[in-house]
């Protein structure tokens, strides 16, 4: 194998000496001169009629600069199927719909002035649940779709279907057969960053817009868009992130919020900023969406899986936003981590009358395989063998293609799979002690990009100065997760110079080339096989210019050295003959021909390259740039097929838990962890990737939960929201990582940032079984649940 | 109500203006411009806002600004020192990993010396007692819990 200067070291993240002494800028830190503070009026009710907005006392409160309103402002329509509006004209259909905005000189006023408005609503009956919303004469959501065309039911207009095989000959040929309706809530992504932006325009009526997303370059389109329905066609956005505060999947749509901002300044003619505090967070920002699972799955007398049924339902909430694309994701597990000859996959998403939905880490794959990974445990209990062994036996392998076209290029879920069963001490799955047990699950992910999107490409600009440092502009977005550090090692890595000479540029869409977001695990692969290209155009243009000019700065070089060393022999070396492109190379800066005798002055400092090219007359400086698009597919979502990834990470999960059966209380003893990442790039981040994740996987599997009352968020706090603290996660984490080397990987490796809360939950469902021997299938696994399957399984004891 | 305190910020005598309802926290990012402490969630529910009062850590969101007349407020801004160097711990947290987002990081630094000084050889119990107000999105905190373990050997060595 290859030896790295760089991959696979740990290596500091350049933010973080900034972060730690709270230097680093982040939305709620920056300031516009000028700048006013914008606050939101939002909807009374989850379902109404508007009939009147009075903003009169807010219009007289000094300090108040402008209020709007959808009656003085041009419709901006916006979302994933254009259902949403910045600001609600006749209607409102969730909690969080925005009514009105004030800006205002500081952010007292604005709010004082949004409390003094008043609107008369003409309350209508709504819809909270999809059961609900597909009844006969259920009250529309949307009367009508975006072009106007009248809707007659609340089903969205967005088709997934996945067939292979024959369902029915897979059920014919099933021995065994386990079956159950699984579900998920909402969950807040809870960065501790709230969201928020700054809109200015110029005096040539351009947008800039600071804003906490994880997709400039999509919101650049999306706020052009609005530009142009504001009159100002042919106006551009530049869009600047700055530190972000968390991201995982918060940031993968544009928000009313900004849309409200930009309508604000425009207004004021003032820099406008919106910050959400937490409350706000939690009620009007999209949390991951619900879902709904009936899974039927069958195996023959071996064990072997002969057909798989699933049926999702998701409650949408009231427009639509990237969430409703889970079922794009939700495709990959259910075809592909095991192999299954008979497949049926369908999704149904609804709108209701509560909260909107958009992404979360994971996009879909925590929900299904919650419900794949329990129900695997299910059906290798009615067929009587080992749920590890079911697992072994039934596992995807390198080199196949799936039903659903996945090219599965290396596969380490075998050894994952071995290793977690060995850390655990597996034994037939028996468990560890009274109300002690153990249990896993296994993953797949898409781990080379993620193409829901019809480009899924990423550009780098790579710039040399005259001191040989690099300057790097990349359009992904550093959200914590340690893409800057990882891009660092890279350049560093491919280009052959020291990572203390690698600059990253912050995130601006006017610098930096298009990048179609940062989401599906892809900020690593995606910059580190950008870079690697136009390391190697660069390497080229420095190889060139080195032909030229190596052979006079050597003999300078030479001559100095002379110069102290006077008696010195120069090795026989023709330099003028071996100066040739082809056989240059450069490393940790240094410029040097291969083969050559080992003396200081036949290495040069790229500087010293670079100054002797541009500091000569007709000079010449050097950037490159590159744009890699992974080779893989748009999936066909309405068939179920199609090449989403250009390679896919693997993982397996196992926890020993002990259930408490008088209070309902779980207590998890350890977990371990494998993950088939393909090679570790930085050790130090991937750890914190999958550390934080197993957190995030945990507080999923166990307590968080946004409450929604007909519509109206219950527990919009830290206090009533738990997220996991340091007490919760206090239990040993025993980590390995998997190296496939995988040809498409950049240096071999794959994304690695969501896979690591996608089977947390159903692991630590089947060590529950496996303790106590109830299954909880609604997320998440309370002890009030865990008391009532306890008091459930003795009724059913009891003669 | 406005009300002239001073106070000590991070080793300087100041004086300045605050709100009979302003909070610590607002009084910090506001007029004094100092931004390195964060607000989570103004409820003193996150310890993103935590700031060391006469050495203790508080959530500087529900401490009264008027409050600190005559106290000694150390802010992150005074942790490292004015040459740019990080204090230990802060570089404990840089080499461990500890920092993703960074949100949470100059409240957990502030929790971490607020223990250290007084608790210089920690266990693991402690570290995560003492952080147990200080919540993070990013890290599962095994590495900040680590990051405090090495800034506690790295102190001690060198006293």
């Amino acid at each position: 194998m290859k030896d790295f200067f760089y991959i696979g070291k740990d290596t500091l993240r350049p933010d973080g000496p900034d972060k730690a002494a709270g230097k680093a800028h982040y939305i709620h830190d920056l300031q516009r001169p000028g700048m006013l503070y914008g606050k939101i009026k939002f909807s009374e009710h989850a379902h109404a009629r508007i009939k009147h907005i009075d903003t009169s006392k807010a219009e007289r409160i000094p300090g108040v600069r402008t209020i709007i309103t959808a009656k003085n402002t041009p419709e901006i329509r916006f979302g994933f199927l254009r259902d949403n509006l910045a600001l609600k004209l006749d209607k409102v259909r969730q909690y969080r719909d925005e009514v009105a905005a004030v800006a205002a000189i500081d952010p007292e006023i604005a709010e004082e002035a949004v409390d003094t408005i008043r609107i008369e609503y003409e309350p209508l009956p709504g819809v909270f649940s999809p059961e609900q919303a597909m009844k006969e004469g259920a009250p529309l959501v949307h009367e009508t779709d975006p072009r106007g065309k009248p809707r007659n039911h609340n089903i969205l207009p967005l088709k997934y279907h996945h067939e292979s095989g024959n369902l029915e000959t897979g059920k014919r040929e099933a021995k065994h057969v386990a079956e159950g309706t699984f579900s998920t809530p909402l969950v807040q992504q809870c960065c501790m960053g709230t969201a928020g932006c700054i809109a200015e325009f110029d005096m040539n009526s351009n947008l800039t817009l600071w804003s906490k997303t994880q997709i400039p370059f999509l919101a650049q389109r999306d706020f052009n868009q609005a530009l142009s329905a504001m009159g100002l066609k042919g106006k551009n956005t530049r869009i600047i992130v700055p530190a972000l505060g968390g991201g995982f999947g918060s940031g993968l749509d544009t928000h009313a919020y900004e849309y409200i901002a930009i309508l604000l300044a425009f207004q004021t003619g003032h820099p406008v900023k919106i910050v959400y505090n937490r409350r706000e967070e939690f009620t009007n920002l999209s949390p991951r969406q619900s879902t709904q699972t009936r899974i039927v799955q069958g195996c023959d007398p071996n064990g072997r899986l002969s057909f798989r049924q699933i049926d999702v339902l998701q409650d949408n909430g009231a427009y639509t936003s990237w969430g409703a694309t889970y079922p794009s994701v939700m495709m990959m597990p259910a075809t592909s981590l095991y192999r299954v000859p008979h497949i049926t996959f369908d999704a149904k998403l609804v709108y209701t009358n509560n909260t909107y939905c958009q992404a979360m880490r994971g996009y879909g794959n925590p929900e299904l395989t919650w419900a794949l990974e329990s129900n695997m445990d299910e059906l290798a209990e009615k067929a009587g063998i080992d749920p590890f062994e079911f697992r072994m036996l039934n596992r995807i392998e390198a080199g196949e293609t799936t039903p659903m076209g996945l090219k599965i290029s290396t596969c380490g879920l075998e050894r994952c799979l071995e290793t977690v069963a060995g850390k655990l001490d597996w034994k037939g799955g028996t468990k560890k002690g009274k109300n002690r047990g153990i249990g896993m699950a296994s993953l797949i992910h898409v781990g080379g990009g993620g193409r829901i999107y019809r480009s899924d490409a990423s550009g780098i600009i790579l710039k040399l100065d005259d001191f040989g440092n690099v300057n790097v502009f990349y359009g992904g977005v550093e959200m914590g997760q340690g893409l800057h550090a990882v891009l660092i090692q890279s350049v560093a890595e491919a280009l052959g110079v020291r990572p203390d000479t690698v600059f990253i540029n912050p995130t601006d869409t006017g610098t930096c080339p298009w990048d179609v977001g940062t989401h599906a695990s892809r900020g690593a692969f995606m910059a580190g096989n950008a870079a690697i290209l136009a390391a190697r155009k660069l390497r080229n243009n420095i190889f060139e210019l080195a032909e030229e000019l190596f052979p006079a700065e050597a003999k300078k070089n030479l001559k100095k050295h002379m110069a102290k060393y006077p008696d010195y022999t120069p090795p026989d070396f023709d330099i003028a003959k071996a100066a040739k492109r082809d056989r240059f190379d450069l490393k940790e800066g240094y410029i040097f021909i291969t083969g050559s005798p080992d003396a200081p002055w036949l290495r040069m400092d790229l500087g010293k390259l670079l100054r002797a090219a541009h500091f000569r007359p007709q000079g010449q400086m050097l950037t490159a740039e590159a744009f890699y698009d992974p080779p893989n597919e748009l999936p066909d979502f309405e068939k179920g097929f199609g090449n989403i990834s250009s390679t896919y990470a693997f993982g397996t999960q196992g926890v020993e838990v002990e259930v408490d059966t008088e209070t309902g209380e779980i207590k998890i003893i350890r977990m371990v962890a494998a993950h088939d990442v393909g090679k570790v790039l930085n050790p130090l981040g991937l750890k914190g990737q999958i550390y934080g994740a197993l957190a995030q996987g945990v507080g999923y599997a166990l307590y968080e939960e946004l409450k929604s009352d007909k519509g109206k968020i219950q527990n919009p706090d830290f206090r009533d929201y738990k997220i996991p603290r340091t007490q919760e996660m206090n239990f040993p984490i025993d980590l390995t990582f998997i190296e496939t080397n995988d040809s498409f990987g950049p240096f071999g490796a794959k994304g690695v940032a969501e896979p690591g809360l996608v089977p947390t939950a159903p692991a630590i469902a089947n060590a529950i079984y496996n303790a106590v021997g109830v299954r909880i299938r609604d997320l998440p696994i309370t002890p009030e649940k865990i008391l009532a399957a306890v008091k459930e399984q003795k009724n059913l004891k009891k003669p | 109500m406005k009300k002239k305190i001073s106070l000590t910020l991070n080793g300087s005598r100041i004086e300045v203006t605050a709100d009979s309802q302003q909070s610590l926290l607002d009084l910090l990012r506001g007029p004094l411009h100092m931004t390195g402490t964060k607000e989570g969630c103004g409820e003193g529910e996150c310890g993103a806002c935590t700031v060391l009062v006469d050495g203790l850590a508080v959530n500087s969101c529900l401490y009264p600004a008027c409050e600190a007349q005559g106290k000694d407020i150390l802010t992150i801004e005074g942790m490292a020192d004015i040459n740019n160097q990080l204090s230990l711990i802060q570089q404990a947290f840089v080499d461990s990993g500890a920092i993703q987002c960074g949100f949470c990081t100059p409240g957990m630094v502030l929790s971490a010396k607020a223990l250290l000084d007084s608790h210089p050889d920690p266990s693991d119990t402690d570290i995560r007692e003492a952080l147990s107000g200080n919540l993070c999105r990013c890290t599962g905190y095994v590495q900040i819990v680590e990051a405090v373990k090495k800034a506690a050997n790295r102190l001690r060595e060198r006293s």
